[in-house]
């Protein structure tokens, strides 16, 4: 028996005589197997996620200060302690950013959910027509990226070029501003509802489909109507989705950056620091002061974790 | 009310074929299809207005473009010198971008797509030290706003030579945490434990049993963290932004962009922004509608257990 160990060994697919030694050779493939699997994904998260975190708190303590004009002297930097930090808060200007996307926040993320619940029920109600065309409509501009919708969507806002100023001017004789101090940030809704509208709408859509009949068949026994069945039975059992593309919202909500900073071109009334993003952006590469500007992007995080956790409290309270 | 109204429904339950198996039974009276139909065909035309509008205005001259009705066509039609002045202009500046896109996309979302799968199977499959590690640090990386690390990524990379390069967009671009918990959850369904023991038995090494069992029953969630790893490279701008400042390693969204800012000042770039968009629109929606159906599976598989 001993004798053969080494040739059983090497090839480790023929082991399946039960003697202890390979069966310990088994159990090393088995304790080394998942780090191979699991081992590159970790490398890359770790070098592309957890390290630019590490490295943007470390650059949000740190100040650098440079001896000369243009630093030619030499760059020391020491530990800040929250100085960046109360630099970033002290800015009015950054600080108004996140309470206009608060607001922006507050109101498209449940307009959008409603809109794209509502789209959802009535494509699964058996009362539409072509629901596979328009599911496919609605969920189209999803593919068009942030960039190209709001580079369409300015053409229709823009005086001049617009058709639809031209229509509601020959039709009301109104001249609609979208890009005015007071409207622009709800042109950037449009946009952005018209984008993940049918995204979302399709996620729920999914979890539609996975309601078993028999429910359905119950409630019809039940004698429960088409309101009913969609208010008592589709909406709870939906749930998980709406919890889903809520949080997703608000995390994209805090994130907003292209459509502002291209709408920056044909609207004056937004500044370089419309949006806690922007904001940072323009801090580190107007100003080149990454310092501040990685405090900007942990506090936005900050306030992005917190209002998912705070949101995901609240429904799983509801929901016991 | 609802004993006059909804007559007619309960006798179509009592027949066991009824066609009304499908959806939430909701009344089929004409009225109600109508009504409904109506709001959908409002809906899609909301959706499909800017489509529409550019596939106009990349017909027109830049003198038709402001001198006539924006939602008909122009006096000439010169959609096809608008577009070979896209892929001409700059040398085919404009195919390059284009094939930077696919090549970011692609290789990006094949490679993530594999990896992500790699992982999530071994912490579904595997009981190991450190797994409820591993998947509360990626829980913690789903919530990260993708913009809050593309900063300090930039100085990262900057400092290690590789930004402004292919790699600095292609890097970030392997790793998808929501597709991590999509293979985890989705091999944790559908990957059967005595399978697994069953080639164990049968003498394949592991890797092996992940690369011909395991890849091959996830494959359905594989095609959905493949889409969605696509769609989100494809509409990045705020990491090849930050990253590149050479046009020629630019994505289509930033070219694109870059020829946009210029429209205030040199008029002729509308024509080519429209025709760009126009050309880069098509393909995506075709995708889109054609796939759709792929976007399924996985998604709820995420959304229950959220």
């Amino acid at each position: 028996m001993t004798t053969t160990t080494t040739r059983t060994g090497a090839t480790t697919g023929a082991a399946t005589r039960p003697s202890s030694r390979p069966a310990k050779r088994r159990r090393t493939a088995v304790d080394r197997a998942p780090w191979i699997l699991v081992g590159p994904f970790l490398a890359l998260f770790l070098l592309t996620f957890v390290l630019p975190i590490i490295v943007a708190i470390g650059q949000s303590f740190t100040t650098v200060t440079r001896a000369g004009l243009f630093g030619e002297q030499g760059v020391t930097t020491g530990f800040a302690w929250f100085e960046n930090y109360r630099i970033a808060l002290e800015d009015g200007n950054f600080i108004a950013s996140i309470g206009r996307m608060l607001l922006f926040g507050v109101v498209q993320v449940p307009v959008m959910i409603i809109a794209a619940t509502v789209l959802a029920l009535l494509l699964e109600s058996a009362s539409a027509r072509w629901p596979g065309f328009f599911r496919a409509t609605f969920f189209m501009p999803y593919g068009i990226p942030g960039v190209i919708a709001t580079i369409l969507w300015s053409f229709l806002y823009v005086p001049g070029l617009s058709p639809i100023i031209d229509l509601t001017e020959t039709l009301f004789g109104f001249t609609p501003d979208f890009l005015g101090a007071g409207t622009v940030l709800w042109s950037i809704a449009n946009i952005v509802t018209w984008t993940y509208a049918g995204y979302n709408m399709l996620i729920i859509v999914a979890q539609l489909k996975a309601i078993p009949p028999e429910v359905y068949e119950a409630a019809r026994v039940d004698g429960a109507g088409p309101w009913r069945t969609a208010w008592s039975i589709q909406l709870p059992l939906i749930r998980p989705a709406l919890v889903l593309t809520t949080v997703f919202s608000i995390i994209g909500t805090l994130q907003l950056f292209a459509e502002p900073q291209l709408l920056q071109t044909v609207s004056p009334a937004i500044d370089s620091q419309f949006t806690p993003n922007l904001s940072a952006y323009t801090t580190a590469f107007a100003y080149n002061d990454y310092n501040v500007a990685a405090a900007q992007s942990v506090l936005i995080a900050l306030v992005a974790f917190a209002l998912s956790f705070v949101f995901l409290r609240l429904t799983n309270r509801s929901s016991r | 009310m609802t004993a006059a109204t909804v007559s007619s429904a309960p006798q179509r339950t009592d027949v066991p074929d009824a066609p009304a198996t499908r959806g939430s039974g909701a009344g089929r009276r004409p009225g109600t299809t109508i009504l409904v139909t109506g709001i959908l065909v409002v809906v899609a035309i909301y959706f499909l207005v800017p489509v529409y509008w550019v596939v106009v205005a990349a017909s027109k001259t830049t003198d038709d473009l402001f001198g006539t009705n924006g939602f008909w066509f122009g006096n000439t039609f010169a959609l096809f010198d608008n577009l070979a002045a896209v892929l001409t202009y700059g040398g085919g500046v404009f195919i390059r971008w284009f094939a930077n896109s696919v090549l970011y996309a692609g290789v990006g979302g094949l490679l993530a797509t594999y990896l992500a799968a790699a992982g999530g199977y071994a912490l579904a499959k595997y009981q190991f030290r450190g797994r409820n590690l591993v998947f509360g640090l990626v829980l913690g990386g789903v919530l990260v706003p993708g913009t809050a690390t593309a900063l300090p990524l930039f100085l990262l990379f900057s400092q290690l030579g590789l930004a402004n390069t292919y790699w600095s967009v292609l890097i970030p671009s392997l790793v998808s945490p929501f597709g991590f918990f999509l293979c985890r959850i989705y091999a944790d369904a559908t990957v059967d434990s005595s399978i697994v023991e069953a080639a164990r038995i049968d003498g394949a090494g592991e890797l092996r049993i992940f690369h011909t069992l395991g890849l091959r029953i996830m494959t359905p969630a594989l095609v959905t963290v493949f889409l969605f790893q696509i769609v989100g490279i494809w509409n990045n701008y705020f990491l090849p932004l930050v990253m590149l400042s050479d046009q020629e390693l630019y994505p289509i969204t930033l070219g694109l962009n870059n020829w946009n800012s210029q429209t205030d000042r040199l008029p002729e770039f509308y024509e080519l922004t429209t025709g760009g968009v126009l050309l880069s629109v098509i393909p995506l929606a075709v995708a889109m509608i054609v796939l759709q159906r792929f976007w399924r599976g996985g998604l709820t598989e995420g959304a229950v257990k959220a």
